[in-house]
């Protein structure tokens, strides 16, 4: 006898609610993790969650991870809307910084306001254009989506790798793998001394709000998500299914290169192989909890953001390994898929006895 | 020639073990009509827990290999939980999974960073070995590659010539037809999963105990993805998967063998091949639609709850 039966109608509190049950069985199994590994539970989410927040700086971290990540979200929840699975924003995290540190180092040594305006132009146009090929191949050749975007994930690694590996090393780095430091014309300068926290994150809040207008008032916003929740019904109306996958794919694209420049024109400062800690995937976590909503993605990326901020206070201070982050990360996405379940289905009631 | 050919030839079959394990696994899973993503996370928790396994126990490949298979098949079982006994979308309950396995084995394998173990020494088939060419490179391999090639033979035949396989088929085509008529779709549609995972495990197992036998944090690279693609590519045909594996198994080797071929080209290149090449015979199967329609299991990824 199965337990779960459909429910009449999706239940939009369990929708809200789904994404707070998660993190609480989150840190429920957290806390027995952190028991079985001799730690005391408390002084471990101390650690992970307020320790991090109890100082200017740590404020100041939290927004320049969050930045990246509420990005990259906003442009994917678009395309899982539509159900257009984009699982490679890594790959264009990478394509973009490559762009935009590429004229980064083209323009060394010219001292002029448009250097950095120009590197996040190009970054736009180099995650969108990273999108761009997937979206191709599925539109023209049929070829799903989601093994191709991935597929380039790796590519674009090598791609950088080469980059910083060849052309583009810097000629004083005693052979490490990194380009030259980029000069102050083309990075986002600080707000305050001593910390990272710089404009880029304002380039997040704009994108946010842009988001949330065009999901909640565009006609075309619309006509995504009927392509991804009905196909039938988009065709029926005339809504083009390849414009669907074209403009799920350059957005979430122009997105994460976007926030590929902001990292290189950031916190790294230069392009190397440590550019990204895995951001392009966090954020698909990020557009989930957040229910595919903008603001949503705001507090979700907020809590991810945290997720690695505890992380390294948690190496530091209680010499747990880093990776406990990617645990937490896989978690908490496992349980908010099966909270989800309850939106549609509930657990069926115990059928009465019939009296004869 | 020849003889820098033998070794990248031999190479190739080791090479495309863990993808015939890992891609059989997925293609009876799709068989049922279960599209499992998280292949690669359940490798990257084979092979951790085969390397894990491998080096507390000093038992090697021998234990590392169980192990993985075990640990896989675990891994999947969460999958099927939530996908089946739930109902919840099986492309994103693969992707937690393979984020999950990620950071699970990236969690675990700290213990292990400066492990190494001994591998395996490869087993010579007597008679056949001697063989000119051939013997070198099909008859000189280690156990587990000569395993992944039986456990072809095994999918194949179940899948060709039993009963077993025809309702397997039927659960994967006609859901809803086979509930009719009695079969026990979820369970059937668990045991091919947990197949899977536990295959995949065993790929991931092979790596990290006999392929390269240390751990290094996310040492699948992909290989879990590429499966899932062969399984398209071979329009989910056990022998065509096969071929397809060792296509990729070349592939994969040439960067190692490419100064000695001659081939002067950036070593990132060639080491970005096996993606490239993922995403073109992606593209040169899929433009066929009907040939994709023809042969694709009907209820594929789509959640079925009686």
């Amino acid at each position: 006898m199965p337990l779960l039966e459909p429910r009449p109608t999706p239940s939009a509190q369990m929708r809200l609610w789904s994404p707070l049950i998660a993190i609480g069985l989150t840190l429920l199994v957290g806390s027995l993790l952190f028991l079985s590994l001799g730690k005391d539970p408390i002084e471990a989410f101390g650690v992970f969650f307020i320790q991090p927040l109890s100082s200017g700086n740590g404020w100041s971290e939290l927004m320049v991870k969050a930045g990246p990540l509420i990005l990259i979200a906003q442009g994917l929840a678009i395309g899982f809307r539509a159900r257009i699975y984009n699982i490679g924003a890594e790959g264009q995290l990478i394509a973009g910084a490559l762009a935009g540190g590429g004229v980064a180092i083209a323009c060394d040594g010219i001292d002029a306001w448009w250097v950095l305006p120009l590197m996040v132009v190009a970054g736009a146009i180099g995650g969108a254009l990273w999108g761009a090929i997937p979206a191709l191949l599925r539109t023209r050749f049929n070829a799903q989506e989601t093994l191709t975007t991935l597929m380039l994930a790796y590519v674009a690694s090598f791609a950088l790798s080469y980059m910083v590996n060849g052309p583009w090393r810097d000629p004083e780095g005693m052979n490490f793998p990194q380009s030259i430091m980029f000069g102050d014309p083309a990075l986002f300068s600080p707000w305050f001394e001593g910390m990272r926290v710089n404009a880029s994150i304002l380039i997040a809040a704009v994108a946010s709000v842009g988001f949330w207008i065009f999901t909640s008032r565009s006609f075309l916003a619309y006509q995504l998500t009927v392509g991804g929740l009905a196909p039938a019904a988009a065709r029926y109306a005339g809504f083009s299914a390849d414009r669907t996958v074209w403009i799920s794919l350059l957005l979430s694209g122009l997105t994460a290169g976007i926030a590929g420049v902001g990292e290189v024109a950031g916190p790294v400062g230069q392009l190397n192989l440590n550019i990204s800690p895995g951001y392009g995937f966090a954020a698909i976590i990020v557009a989930y909890l957040g229910r595919l909503n903008a603001i949503g993605i705001v507090l979700a990326g907020l809590l991810m953001a945290l997720l690695y901020l505890g992380g390294e206070a948690a190496q530091v201070a209680l010499q747990l390994p880093a990776a406990i982050t990617g645990l937490f990360q896989g978690m908490l996405l496992f349980f908010l898929l099966g909270a989800d379940v309850f939106v549609d289905y509930r657990l069926r009631p115990r059928p009465k006895p019939v009296i004869a | 020639m020849l003889e820098h050919l033998i070794p990248v030839l031999a190479g190739t079959l080791a090479a495309a073990t863990p993808l015939i394990f890992a891609g059989l696994g997925e293609l009876v899973a799709e068989r049922s009509g279960v599209i499992n993503l998280g292949v690669e996370g359940m490798m990257l928790i084979g092979a951790i827990a085969g390397f894990a396994a491998a080096a507390d126990s000093g038992g090697g490949a021998l234990a590392g290999l169980p192990a993985g298979a075990v640990a896989g098949a675990l891994a999947a079982l969460v999958f099927a939980v939530l996908s089946l006994s739930m109902a919840a979308n099986q492309a994103a309950c693969g992707l937690a999974l393979t984020i999950f396995g990620i950071g699970l084995s990236a969690f675990i394998g700290q213990h292990y960073v400066s492990f190494s173990l001994p591998g395996l020494q490869p087993l010579d088939i007597p008679g056949l070995v001697d063989i000119p060419v051939l013997g070198r490179i099909f008859f000189h391999q280690d156990a587990v590659t000569y395993l992944a090639l039986i456990s072809f033979g095994i999918v194949w035949w179940v899948l060709r010539k039993t009963r077993l396989g025809l309702i397997l088929k039927a659960v994967g085509e006609a859901p809803d037809a086979a509930h009719a008529i009695g079969y026990p779709v979820i369970a059937i549609r668990y045991g091919a999963t947990l197949f899977g995972g536990a295959m995949a495990g065993m790929g991931g197992a092979y790596l990290s105990t006999v392929y390269t036998p240390l751990w290094v944090q996310n040492m699948v690279a992909g290989r879990g993805w590429i499966a899932i693609a062969l399984v398209v590519f071979a329009t989910w045909n056990p022998t065509r998967l096969v071929l397809g594996a060792w296509l990729f198994g070349g592939v994969t080797i040439l960067q190692f063998h490419a100064q000695g071929l001659g081939i002067a080209v950036p070593v990132q290149l060639l080491a970005a091949l096996p993606y490239l090449a993922t995403v073109v015979v992606l593209v040169l199967i899929s433009r066929d639609k009907r040939l994709l329609q023809l042969n694709l299991p009907a209820s594929l990824g789509k959640p079925w709850l009686p």
